[in-house]
């Protein structure tokens, strides 16, 4: 027993190899490896299914016919992609800029909170996709309804998970904080704050994914742009496989935006828990 | 301090560093209650000394600490630092938890340099010391880890350097070493003994530990349960410098046995 819990224990020691396997690349290779092959079999599935049902091509398109369409009408879901990837981003960074200094009013002043907090939680029970209508009415066709929606559903998380995040100090870290004399300021600043991040992250992470969504919404019921227009329209065409191209695009973008808030947290949040060994 | 015997009118020893006469706190439940938390505590803790406060949970001794320091307001009576009437936080201490209190975003020199960063100084000119410090308490080359990459004892090393900083006069020590494990928490007595040996600052030391406040003391305050009173001072008459081998001596024993029976009489040990 002793002697086998030695030899595991040696292979630290072992000088790294480069391979495609190797202990120290092993991180992205491996990970690209696996998803590729999900990504095949995913394919070979689509392939054989539609294959061995003979479905219409309206109903389920072969893989092929999907990249022969978004090939065919690439600069118009390049145009519109980057319609919604500006909805996307103007409401997620409105929601950002509104939600983290309502969160700080809301935790620093007890009044700013009953002031703030019910109106924040009513507007909350109202589905954001039945205001949708009436943004219509205030800001037309266009990109300010988009906006609108992804603003106001990405809000609410922002502002709980923050508010979380500036509520979670330690009170003794308060005491040890006055003990030596600091200000309000500095404590908010370079306590309170610091130790808030991995909370917000949470829910800026959550809103990442929700700004897509409230974009997408403002363009199925307002919009002549975007991806979701596009969808509608192909919709509307039986044209299932320009529909699936653009899902795909749609998807991969909602990726990139959602890995780049990791990376974000990742840069900023090198020392929390969630962050550990990954960085390494 | 010429000013502070100046102010001894009162009969108090001229060397008291900390004089609290009358104190009691009463905190007030969110259902209205009255809780009593310290009641009618008078002591006098003089410059230099090595002062431990012994009771159950409860009793109040976090709450002293607290007011002594300034950071909670006596509801009654007042504390006096230097003959100085405390108003407010009194930031001439340095201050350790049970709970180390670091901040994962710090590295351990920027943990200790913390005290800059709460206190506006420029932390370029205390970096010197900072290390000095860290190496002083063996944690030389871990400088730039981050707290969780450090065991409880190091932690805590790192917490006492932050206190230490700045040279202060007093230290105030809430059950610091109550997390750590038996023999982690030796060595930490050991060494901060060597330290206050060397320095001799005012130290303020609660645990709920009676041979730990027996081997560190000068003296030991026992308080009685809720609501916190000081039921006796126990002269811990030791010689010094002490090494862990006193603890295995008669008289260590017997002054561990005394405080013991106050508690046995009080009920909090059966």
């Amino acid at each position: 027993m002793t002697s086998t819990a030695k030899s595991t224990g040696k292979p630290v020691a072992k000088p790294r190899r480069h391979g495609l396997f190797s202990a120290r690349s092993r991180g992205w290779h491996v990970d690209a490896f696996w998803m590729l092959l999900s990504l095949l079999i995913v394919l070979f599935a689509w392939e054989a299914i539609v294959a061995l049902f003979d479905l219409p091509s309206h109903l389920l398109p072969r893989p092929l016919s999907v990249v022969g369409a978004t090939v065919t009408h690439w600069s118009t879901i390049a145009a519109n992609a980057w319609d919604t990837t500006v909805a996307v981003l103007a409401g997620y960074i409105l929601a950002v800029a509104f939600a983290v200094p309502v969160s700080i009013l809301i935790v620093l002043s007890p009044q700013a909170e009953r002031l703030l907090y019910p109106p924040l939680v009513a507007s909350q029970s109202v589905p954001k996709i039945a205001l949708a209508p009436l943004f219509i009415v205030w800001f037309g066709f266009g990109l300010e309804t988009k906006v609108s929606v992804a603003f106001l559903i990405c809000f609410f998380p922002i502002v709980v998970d923050t508010i979380v995040g500036l509520r979670s100090i330690d009170p003794a870290l308060i005491q040890l904080a006055r003990s030596m004399g600091a200000s309000p300021r500095r404590v908010f600043l370079k306590l309170r704050l610091p130790g808030a991040l991995p909370s917000m992250f949470g829910g800026l992470k959550v809103a990442s994914a929700l700004a897509v969504v409230g974009a997408l919404t403002g363009e199925y019921i307002a919009s002549d742009s975007g991806l979701g227009y596009i969808l509608l329209s192909a919709s509307g065409e039986l044209n299932t496989s320009l529909m699936f191209g653009v899902l795909i695009v749609l998807s991969v973008l909602a990726m990139i935006f959602f890995y780049a808030i990791e990376l974000l947290e990742k840069l900023l949040i090198p020392w929390h828990v969630s962050q550990r060994g990954q960085s390494k | 301090m010429p000013d502070a015997s100046a102010r001894n009118a009162s009969g108090v020893a001229a060397d008291a560093l900390i004089e609290i006469d009358g104190v009691a706190k009463v905190f007030v439940g969110q259902d209205g209650e009255e809780i009593v938390a310290l009641d009618g505590t008078d002591l006098r803790i003089g410059r230099g000394e090595f002062l431990s406060i012994v009771g159950p949970s409860g009793c109040g001794k976090s709450t002293l600490l607290s007011v002594v320091a300034g950071l909670l307001e006596p509801t009654e009576g007042e504390v006096r630092i230097d003959g100085v009437r405390v108003d407010g936080p009194y930031t001439d201490l340095g201050f350790a938890f049970q709970s180390d209190l670091l901040l994962d975003w710090r590295t351990v020199l920027g943990n200790v340099l913390l005290q800059c960063a709460m206190r506006g100084l420029d932390a370029r000119k205390y970096e010197p010391r900072a290390r000095e410090l860290i190496a002083s308490v063996g944690l030389e080359g871990f400088e730039d880890k981050r707290p969780f990459e450090l065991s409880g004892g190091m932690r805590q090393r790192v917490a006492l350097c932050r206190a230490l900083l700045l040279d202060p006069p007093m230290l105030m020590m809430d059950e610091p070493f109550g997390a750590l494990d038996a023999l982690t928490r030796e060595q930490m007595q050991v060494d901060l003994l060597a330290m206050w040996q060397k320095s001799r600052k005012t130290v303020l030391f609660i645990t709920h530990s009676i041979s730990e406040a027996v081997f560190l003391s000068d003296r030991i305050i026992v308080m009685t349960p809720r609501p916190g009173r000081v039921r006796e001072i126990i002269d811990v008459t030791l010689d010094r410098p002490r090494d862990l081998n006193v603890r295995d001596t008669a008289a260590f024993s017997e002054i561990v046995h005394r405080v013991r029976l106050l508690f046995q009489e009080m009920g909090v040990i059966h």
